[in-house]
C-alpha cells in the first residue's frame, strides 16, 4: 500500500512536470512562424557570411516592397580603399534655412511624424556666442532668414574617430567603419539608448515608435547601414549619406546647401576640399575638449 | 530504487507544506497578496500596452531618453547593495541580534535587485533582442561598456545573495549546522560584490562626459553613502512588520543599532552632497546648470525644484531623529525617521538623480520630463511583484527560521535522538540560528 501511493505520486511528479513543458511550448511555438524565429536568430551584421548577407538583404527587399510598393536596392557596400570622410561647415555663411534638414529627411527614410526623427539640427543662437549652447533656440521659426541679432548652428553627428557612443554600447550595435562613418545595426540594437545619453552632440535619435514614412515619400536607394527604413525601437543617426558617399556622390545635405556653407571630402587625400579648408582656413570642432576627435570641421573665412 | 524513493517522497514533502505556507494565511495576508497580484496584473497589462506600440507609450523622449524606470532601477541597485550593512557586523563581527535576521535580510537584497532587473528590461526597446547582451551566444561589449559590466555584478550579486540564504536555510531545514568552511568564503565575497554593483551602477552613469551632472568622481561615494540610508531603512521597517506577523523574534537592539549605522551614513551622504554643491556654486560654470535646473529652476523651468527640497527637508530631519540617541531608541520616531529616508533619498537618488542629466541636453535644450501613468503603473507593478517575490519568500523562510518547518524526520518525531538537543520546542529556532557552536 505505502509502495503504491508512493509511485504515484512520482508518477503525479513527472506528469506535472512533463504537462507543463508542453504547455509552456505551444503557445511559444505556434506564436512563431519560421520567419520570425529567422528573425529573432539572425546574427550581427559583421558575423554575417557573404551567403547570410544576400539571403537578409532579399528578405528585406521583399518586406518593404510589400510595406511601401516599391522596388529596393539594398546595398552593402563596403569602405573605399584610403578614405577617412571629413566634413567641413563654414559658420559665416549659414542663414539657417533648413534645406539641409530637409533634404536629409528626403534622402534618409526617418519617421516623418510620431516621432518626427531629423538628424540635422539648427540652432539659433544670438550674436556674441558660440560655444554656451544654454540660449540657443532650436525651434525658430521666422518668415524670412536670415534674422538680424542671430547666427546659426547646424549640428549632426560628428562622425568622432573616438567615439563615445560606440564605447557604451553594450551589445556592439554600433561602430566606426574603416572610412571613419559611425553605423548602426538596426537589427542589433536593444534600444537601451545609452549612446544617447553618451553623445555629446546630440546626434543620435531613437524610434519611439514604428516609423510613419508616407510610401510616396520613401528612398528605395538605400544602404543597410544607413537609410533603410528602420523599425520600433532601433536607435539612428547620420551617416554622412553612406549609400551616396561611397558610390562617389556627396552627402544630400551638401547638395542642398544653397549658401555652399557644407563641404565634404576625403581627409586622407591632400588634394581634397577639406584638406584644403583645414590647412588655409580658421577651423574649429565642436567640444572639443571632450577628446572626441570629431571629423566635422567647422570653419570660417580666413 | 529505495534512496530515490526516499528523495522524491522527501521533495514532495518539501513542495506540499511550501505550498500550504504560502497559501494559507490571515486574511490580512490575503488582503495584502490580493492587492499585489493585481497591482501586478495592472503593472503586466500597462507594458504589454507599451511593448506593443513602443516606449512611445511613455513619455520619454530624445531629450530625456532615459525616465522613471532607470530612476527606480538606481534606487533599487542601492537599497540591494545595503543588504551589505548587515552582513558586514553580523558574520564579522559576530553581532548577535543582527545575526538572526542576515538571511532575511540577503532575501530582501535577492528581492531588490529581481526589481532592479525588471526595470532595466522594461525600459530596453527591443526585449526580444535581450539574447544579445549575453556573453558567448551574443556580442557583449566587456569590459568597454559598463552597462555590460552592471549585467554581471547583478546576475551575480543575484545569485550570490539567493545562494547564501538558501543554503543556511536549507540546513536549518534539515537542523545541521552549515560548513563555514564552505559558506563563508561566499560570504566575504558578497561585502565587496555589493559595494561593486553600486560603484558600477554610479560609473554607468559617471564616465559619460557628455553628461557633467554625472561626470563628477564624487558619484560613486555618493551612492554607497545614500544607499547605505534607503536600504537599512526599509529594512527596519520589514524586520517590524515580520516579528509582528509571525513567531520570529526580533530584539529592538537590531534595529537600533541599524537607524545608528543610518545616521553616519546619512551624514556622509549630506557631506558629499555639502561638498558637490559647493565646487558647482563657488566655481560656477556652464556646467552648474542642471544643479540649478534641480535646486531653483532653469529659465523658469522649475518643476524639480519642491521635489528636491522636499528630499533635502526629508533627509536632515531623519539624520537628526537618528543621531539623537532619544529619538533613535523610540519606534515611533525610529519609523517616522525610516518613513521619511525612504522616500527622501528614492526622490534623490532616482528622479532627482537621472532626470537633471538630461537637462539642459547636450545641445541646449530643455524638455521637462514627467512621467504619464502608464510609466507610474509599469513601476507599481514592478515594485508589486518585488513585494510580492519577497512576502513568499519570507513565508517559507521564517518557520525554517523558526523551527516549524523542517525535514520530515523531525515532524514525526519518532527516533532520530541524536537531534533531540536541537529540537527542544522553546530554544530550537534561536539554537538553530544562534550557531553556538561556531
Amino acid at each position: 500500500m505505502e509502495n503504491r501511493r508512493r509511485y504515484n505520486r512520482r508518477e503525479f511528479l513527472s506528469n506535472l512536470s512533463l504537462t507543463m513543458l508542453a504547455g509552456l511550448s505551444i503557445p511559444i511555438l505556434s506564436s512563431c512562424s519560421k520567419e520570425e524565429a529567422e528573425d529573432f536568430l539572425q546574427k550581427h551584421f559583421r558575423e554575417m557570411t557573404e551567403e547570410e548577407k544576400k539571403q537578409v538583404i532579399s528578405k528585406l527587399e521583399r518586406r518593404y516592397r510589400e510595406k511601401y510598393g516599391k522596388p529596393f536596392q539594398i546595398s552593402t557596400k563596403e569602405a573605399l580603399p584610403d578614405t577617412l570622410w571629413g566634413y567641413g561647415l563654414e559658420l559665416s555663411r549659414c542663414i539657417g534655412c533648413r534645406r539641409c534638414v530637409y533634404a536629409c529627411v528626403k534622402e534618409n527614410n526617418p519617421s516623418r511624424h510620431d516621432p518626427q526623427l531629423q538628424w540635422i539640427r539648427v540652432l539659433r543662437l544670438k550674436r556674441g556666442n558660440l560655444i554656451n549652447l544654454e540660449d540657443s533656440e532650436h525651434y525658430y521659426d521666422p518668415d524670412l532668414v536670415p534674422e538680424k541679432g542671430f547666427v546659426y548652428l547646424p549640428v549632426q553627428c560628428q562622425q568622432c574617430q573616438n567615439p563615445p557612443c560606440v564605447k557604451v554600447c553594450p551589445v556592439h550595435a554600433t561602430w566606426q567603419e574603416p572610412d571613419g562613418i559611425v553605423v548602426v545595426d538596426y537589427n542589433w540594437c536593444i534600444g537601451c539608448r545609452y549612446c544617447i545619453a553618451a553623445c555629446p552632440y546630440k546626434g543620435r535619435v531613437f524610434n519611439w515608435a514604428d516609423p510613419n514614412i508616407p510610401p510616396e515619400e520613401v528612398n528605395p536607394v538605400v544602404h543597410y547601414l544607413g537609410n533603410r527604413p528602420r523599425m520600433k525601437s532601433s536607435v539612428e543617426k547620420c551617416t554622412f549619406c553612406i549609400q551616396r558617399v561611397r558610390e562617389g556622390r556627396y552627402p544630400a545635405c551638401v547638395e542642398a546647401c544653397p549658401t555652399g556653407t557644407r563641404k565634404f571630402g576625403n581627409l586622407l587625400d591632400p588634394r581634397s576640399e577639406i584638406r584644403y579648408i583645414i590647412e588655409h582656413k580658421r577651423v574649429f570642432r565642436l567640444k572639443e575638449d571632450l577628446n572626441t576627435e570629431s571629423k566635422f570641421y567647422y570653419f570660417f573665412e580666413s | 530504487m529505495e534512496p530515490l524513493r526516499e528523495i522524491a517522497r522527501e521533495t514532495w514533502h518539501f513542495y506540499r507544506k511550501t505550498l500550504i505556507l504560502v497559501v494559507k494565511g490571515s486574511t490580512l495576508y490575503y488582503l495584502w497578496c490580493l492587492l499585489l497580484l493585481l497591482t501586478v496584473l495592472t503593472g503586466f497589462l500597462a507594458y504589454l500596452k507599451q511593448h506593443d506600440v513602443g516606449l512611445i507609450a511613455t513619455n520619454m523622449t530624445d531629450q530625456v531618453s532615459w525616465g522613471l524606470y532607470i530612476a527606480n532601477f538606481t534606487y533599487l541597485v542601492g537599497a540591494a547593495a545595503a543588504a551589505v550593512l548587515l552582513v558586514i557586523p553580523a558574520y564579522v563581527y559576530h553581532f548577535k541580534p543582527i545575526k538572526e535576521i542576515v538571511v532575511l535580510g540577503e532575501l530582501f537584497a535577492a528581492s531588490s535587485i529581481t526589481m532592479a532587473v525588471l526595470f532595466v528590461m522594461v525600459d530596453l526597446g527591443r526585449l526580444d533582442r535581450f539574447w544579445h547582451m549575453l556573453p558567448v551566444v551574443g556580442l557583449m561589449n566587456f569590459p568597454q561598456s559598463l552597462l555590460a559590466w552592471d549585467v554581471i555584478a547583478l546576475n551575480g550579486y543575484l545569485i550570490l545573495n539567493l545562494f547564501i540564504p538558501i543554503y543556511l536555510l536549507v540546513k536549518f531545514y534539515y537542523r545541521k549546522e552549515p560548513n563555514w568552511k564552505f559558506i563563508l568564503p561566499f560570504i566575504l565575497l558578497s561585502i565587496p560584490w555589493a559595494v561593486g554593483i553600486h560603484t558600477v551602477t554610479a560609473f554607468l552613469y559617471n564616465g559619460l562626459p557628455a553628461r557633467p551632472f554625472w561626470n563628477a568622481s564624487i558619484l560613486a561615494p555618493r551612492f554607497l553613502a545614500s544607499a547605505f540610508c534607503s536600504g537599512p531603512a526599509i529594512i527596519i521597517i520589514i524586520f517590524q512588520i515580520i516579528r509582528r506577523v509571525s513567531k520570529i523574534k526580533l530584539e529592538d537592539e537590531a534595529l537600533f543599532k541599524i537607524a545608528e549605522l543610518i545616521a553616519y551614513a546619512m551624514f556622509l551622504n549630506l557631506f558629499l552632497l555639502a561638498s558637490e554643491l559647493y565646487k558647482e556654486y563657488y566655481s560656477n560654470t556652464a556646467h552648474i546648470a542642471s544643479f540649478k535646473y534641480l535646486f531653483e529652476g532653469l529659465h523658469h523651468h522649475t518643476q524639480l525644484v519642491p521635489w528636491i527640497w522636499a528630499a533635502m527637508a526629508m533627509n536632515v530631519t531623519a539624520f537628526f531623529l537618528f543621531l539623537i540617541p532619544h529619538t533613535r531608541k523610540r519606534i515611533g520616531t525610529l519609523n517616522i525617521g525610516c518613513l521619511l529616508i525612504i522616500v527622501g533619498v528614492w526622490i534623490e537618488k532616482g528622479p532627482g538623480f537621472v532626470i537633471p542629466g538630461f537637462v539642459p541636453d547636450p545641445l541646449g535644450e530643455i524638455y521637462e520630463y514627467i512621467p504619464n501613468l502608464l510609466e507610474l503603473m509599469v513601476s507599481l507593478g514592478i515594485w508589486a511583484t518585488g513585494l510580492l517575490m519577497f512576502t513568499l519568500l519570507m513565508k517559507v523562510a521564517i518557520p525554517i527560521e523558526t523551527g516549524e518547518f523542517n525535514h520530515s524526520t523531525y515532524e514525526r518525531n519518532t527516533g532520530g535522538g541524536q537531534y533531540e538537543s536541537f529540537a527542544s520546542p522553546k530554544t530550537k529556532g534561536k539554537e538553530a540560528f544562534g550557531w553556538a557552536k561556531r
